[in-house]
């Protein structure tokens, strides 16, 4: 591998608090100098980086692959494509495939096959309990043995309160967190979507706020119990927010993601029976969404997930009701965060590279998140100027169901590097 | 004037008040073809109507069939049960073929809110909406408007409750945007657990207790309650409901003013409703019925016809 | 596009004279007024029906039944012109069979509005005998429908269109040519 040198970007590491413009050295597979004027070694390729961002890869930990089982929507291979298209060099992959990822061998299979792919790095995430089915805690140690840099049982909650005890005390075993899907099942069943105005205007079936929240609660709980380490994943209230804001005061292990539609729309997408508005938790209120961002600016919220769930046209084009939850979003995540958090006021460009990046890396233990010397050169270049307009169609991925099409998004992905490879490249 | 409601009758909740009007207008020449001797006229001769009804339904499929086939139209009944649908077919297949086979028109019943609109985005024959999950059955509001419009005389400035399951009710919400668009004051009354959230802020009144409801209103527009209402847990027992909710005998010589009482039926006799209100002569249960048919020929008429590309550009965004 | 040029073809006066010759020879055409019945087309042909029946029974002492016959569901136009959304009221004396019934209208033009209205009485019942008074014929024919009696005839162009005003609708009386404006 030839050296690369970045010259002249805004170089922005929250992991050591750095913002200026530098040259950046990736030298075998890391990055091997941060600083101005650096020297580019013989043989080395040199890359005008002036009026770009050079940035540590962004790290996803919530992205479903869809590969074993449902390869028409996605594969590990055209995920790890979009996700570096998207501007991540890692992405972690939930397990909640057919057969879900709840052994060693299904574990090995996704790493294995997140290798060939070649694009950004894919870490398996296990399953909590066999089957996904909430009854029986799967084998931790053999999964993360085989390479599993968590455990969720994300698609559904842990519905049991014993079981995620239980859980999370054994999870302690591994240093690893236990990621839940927050939702009480006998409040949400039958749900679609958010439930308040627009619902009763559509005649919908609503999920409550509160069947987030009453999970958040009593995960909150466990892990103050516990002390094991609780990530709530997709969080989508302002009543979750507030809860998690306590928890933190009391310095209870726990951590949060919220994803870019959370904080980008609300309930009123769903007008039309639009099915590209239809995910689960829900798109809520305006309130809501304004928490959700303040959450994330003062830390609340520690990391922003994409929860990218690929369908197939023919799934998302029926009747609401029977539309499959869930939208894409590997390669509009950074788009959204430019244009409606940095733009919007509500992050400095710094702190959005912390919650894309270097916060998601630290909170699932993840090498990544950091543009340090000596540490794997997985690097993000993009044009913070440039406008775009979001196609489905040329999207890296297999699947188009996402409802920011047409949406006009400040800021696009030049490069992504992994290990010092680039595996992703802005056509002209 | 051509295409004066657009393409489709999807619901009442986006057609203006002009709109409503000029179908309660049309609905009374209507009536008298259901007076005479020979109950046809010839308007819609030649146009082909599909009658697609996901879910059973004798009372609104009869009614649409016998204004269907009073304005002299052809008529197919494909109904959910032995058809494609129950084979896997999707909607958007099913709109497919209808629309390969030249149908003018589909009038539609389906379980899931939204159906109609789904339907009507996908093909160029006009599409009625029978009644779409609990989203909207805007025939059956229109009626209910013109049966109380005949009775009082005008609608603006009635008092109109609406008494049930408004959770659960497609009938409810198509009453309410009708009702509002009029000049009604609109109220719903019913047991916390079947009124839906955030239903005050579409401009309704709400009241707990079927007490204060008939003190308030002028018109009660009693729901059928469901069976499954009370399996899925919504209310204890259909007993209960009846003690605390019924619209009843004793509790109606208590009103205030003489009530009209309407109810989309079939009725629940001695749930929601005594068998003495319902055939009393406050009721004018009967005259909704009548008032389907005309209702639904005059919504037939208005929406047939007129020129294709004009069809299209409504479909785009009304009419004018 | 150029402005309309609009002229005066008859006058009240004019129409009233029309209108008592008309009674005359409706009278006279049915043999009597025993079986007579008179039936305007809508909208304007229903008033005139009322003052030829008016002017019968002044003349006559005998009270001719009237209806009104809204024409608008049997048009044969539906596809090219769509609905027309205000549709006039249809009420007929209950027993029209053996009975001489005139048609009434106030311009026979095209002569589709009359076999719409053949077509609408055939559902009600079986005159012995329809006939077809109107106030104003002005050609252009489309089918083959002829009035039995007019008030006036007007030679008109197939653009011009020739409006007849009345008071109980139009606040007066009077015919009038409206000319599509053409150099």
């Amino acid at each position: 591998m030839k050296p690369l040198l970045l010259r002249g970007g805004r170089v922005i590491d929250p992991s050591r608090d750095l913002d200026e413009t530098a040259d950046l050295l990736i030298q075998d597979g890391q990055v091997a100098a941060v600083g101005r004027g650096l020297a580019l070694p013989d043989g080395g390729e040199a890359v005008d980086a002036t009026g770009l961002v050079v940035a540590p890869g962004l790290v996803d930990v919530h992205a479903h692959l869809r590969e074993p089982g449902q390869e028409d929507r996605e594969t590990i291979a055209s995920g790890a494509a979009a996700a570096a298209a998207g501007g991540f060099t890692a992405v972690c992959a939930m397990p909640n495939t057919d057969p879900p990822i709840d052994n060693q061998s299904a574990v090995g299979f996704v790493v294995k096959q997140g290798a060939a792919a070649a694009g950004a790095r894919v870490y398996p995430i296990g399953a909590v309990s066999l089957g996904q089915k909430g009854e029986q805690l799967a084998e931790f140690g053999e999964l993360v043995g085989a390479g599993a840099v968590a455990v969720s049982d994300d698609g559904r909650p842990v519905a049991s309160g014993h079981l995620m005890r239980t859980a999370l005390e054994y999870a302690l075993t591994f240093g690893i967190p236990v990621a839940d899907h927050c939702e009480e099942p006998s409040l949400a069943a039958g749900g679609v979507m958010h439930e308040g105005l627009v619902a009763t205007r559509l005649g919908l079936k609503g999920i409550p706020a509160a069947a987030e929240e009453i999970m958040v609660a009593r995960d909150i709980l466990l892990a103050g119990h516990t002390g094991g380490h609780v990530h709530l994943c997709h969080m989508s209230t302002r009543g979750s927010v507030e809860l998690i804001r306590r928890a933190k005061d009391r310095h209870l292990p726990v951590t949060a993601e919220a994803c870019p539609h959370h904080f980008a729309l609300t309930h009123e997408a769903c007008e039309g029976y639009n099915t590209n508005a239809k995910m689960n938790p829900p798109l809520r209120e305006r309130e809501d969404v304004e928490a959700i961002r303040a959450g994330l600016k003062d830390g609340t919220i520690d990391a922003i997930a994409t929860d990218h769930a690929p369908h197939h046209y023919d799934a998302k084009e029926r009747e609401f009701d029977d539309a499959p939850f869930g939208i894409v979003g590997l390669e509009t995540a950074l788009g959204l965060g430019l244009t409606v958090l940095v733009e919007g006021g509500v992050l400095t460009l710094p702190q959005l590279i912390a919650r894309m990046s270097t916060v998601p890396a630290r909170t699932f233990r993840l090498a990544g998140g950091s543009l340090a010397p000596g540490r794997p050169a997985d690097v993000l270049v993009f044009d913070p100027r440039v406008t775009w307009t979001v196609d489905p169609r040329r999207f890296r991925s297999k699947s188009r169901n996402t409802p920011f099409a047409g949406w006009e998004l400040k800021g696009r992905v030049v490069r992504t590097i992994v290990g010092g490879r680039t595996v992703y490249r802005e056509d002209g | 004037m051509s295409a004066p409601l657009g393409k489709d009758l999807v619901g009442l909740e986006h057609l203006s008040a002009d709109q409503i009007r000029l179908i309660l207008d049309t609905a009374e020449p209507f009536k008298e073809v259901s007076e005479r001797a020979i109950k046809k006229v010839p308007t819609l001769r030649g146009k082909t109507i599909v009658n697609l009804f996901f879910e059973s339904s004798t009372r609104t499929r009869i009614s649409f069939e016998f204004a269907e086939k009073r304005l002299s139209a052809d008529t197919v009944n494909i109904g959910a049960t032995g058809s494609s649908v129950q084979k896997g077919e999707t909607l958007v297949d099913t709109a497919r073929n209808l629309e390969a086979m030249r149908i003018d028109m589909v009038v539609m019943r389906h379980p899931s809110s939204g159906a109609a609109r789904f339907l009507a985005e996908r093909i160029a024959s006009n599409v009625i909406n029978a009644g779409d999950g609990t989203h909207e059955h805007p025939t059956q509001g229109l009626l209910d408007l013109l049966t109380i419009r005949d009775a009082k005389g005008t609608i603006a400035g009635t008092r109109v409750c609406i008494c049930g399951d408004i959770l659960h009710s497609r009938v409810a919400r198509s009453n309410i945007w009708g009702l509002l668009k009029l000049g009604a004051e609109v109220a719903v009354c019913g047991p916390q657990s079947l009124l839906p959230r955030a239903i005050d802020e579409l401009g309704v009144t709400v009241f707990r207790r079927i007490e204060e409801a008939i003190q308030w209103a002028d018109v009660l527009n009693v729901l059928r309650l469901q069976l499954e209402r009370m399996n899925a847990g919504f209310i204890p027992s259909l007993r209960e409901y009846y003690r605390v909710f019924g619209v009843t005998v004793e509790r109606l010589e208590r009103a205030p003013r003489e009530l009209l009482i309407l109810h989309p039926g079939p009725m629940n006799r001695g749930v929601e409703i005594d068998s003495q209100v319902a055939d009393g002569s406050h009721s004018v249960i009967l005259q909704q019925v009548t008032n389907g048919v005309a209702v639904r020929m005059a919504v037939l008429y208005l929406l047939a016809g007129g020129r294709p590309e004009l069809a299209e550009a409504a479909k785009g965004g009304g009419v004018e | 596009m150029s402005a309309a040029e609009r002229s005066s073809l008859l006058d009240a006066p004019t129409i009233a004279r029309a209108l008592e010759r008309m009674a005359r020879e409706i009278v006279e055409l049915a043999g009597g007024t025993d079986r007579l019945i008179l039936i305007g087309i809508q909208r304007r042909g229903v008033e005139l029906a009322d003052r030829i029946g008016a002017l019968i029974r002044r003349s006559r002492g005998a009270d001719v039944p009237r209806g009104a016959l809204d024409i608008t569901l049997y048009r044969d136009d539906l596809n090219e012109i769509g609905p027309r959304p205000v549709i006039g009221e249809t009420r007929l004396p209950r027993d029209l069979d053996g009975k001489f019934v005139i048609i009434v209208d106030d311009v026979l033009f095209t002569g589709r509005t009359v076999r719409a209205a053949l077509d609408q009485m055939a559902d009600f019942g079986r005159p012995a005998r329809i006939a077809l008074a109107v106030l104003i014929d002005r050609g252009g024919r489309e089918l083959p429908v002829q009035a039995d009696i007019v008030g006036q005839r007007v030679p008109a162009r197939p653009g011009d269109r020739v409006d007849v005003l009345l008071q109980e609708v139009d606040g007066r009386d009077a015919v009038e040519l409206v000319r599509s404006g053409a150099p």
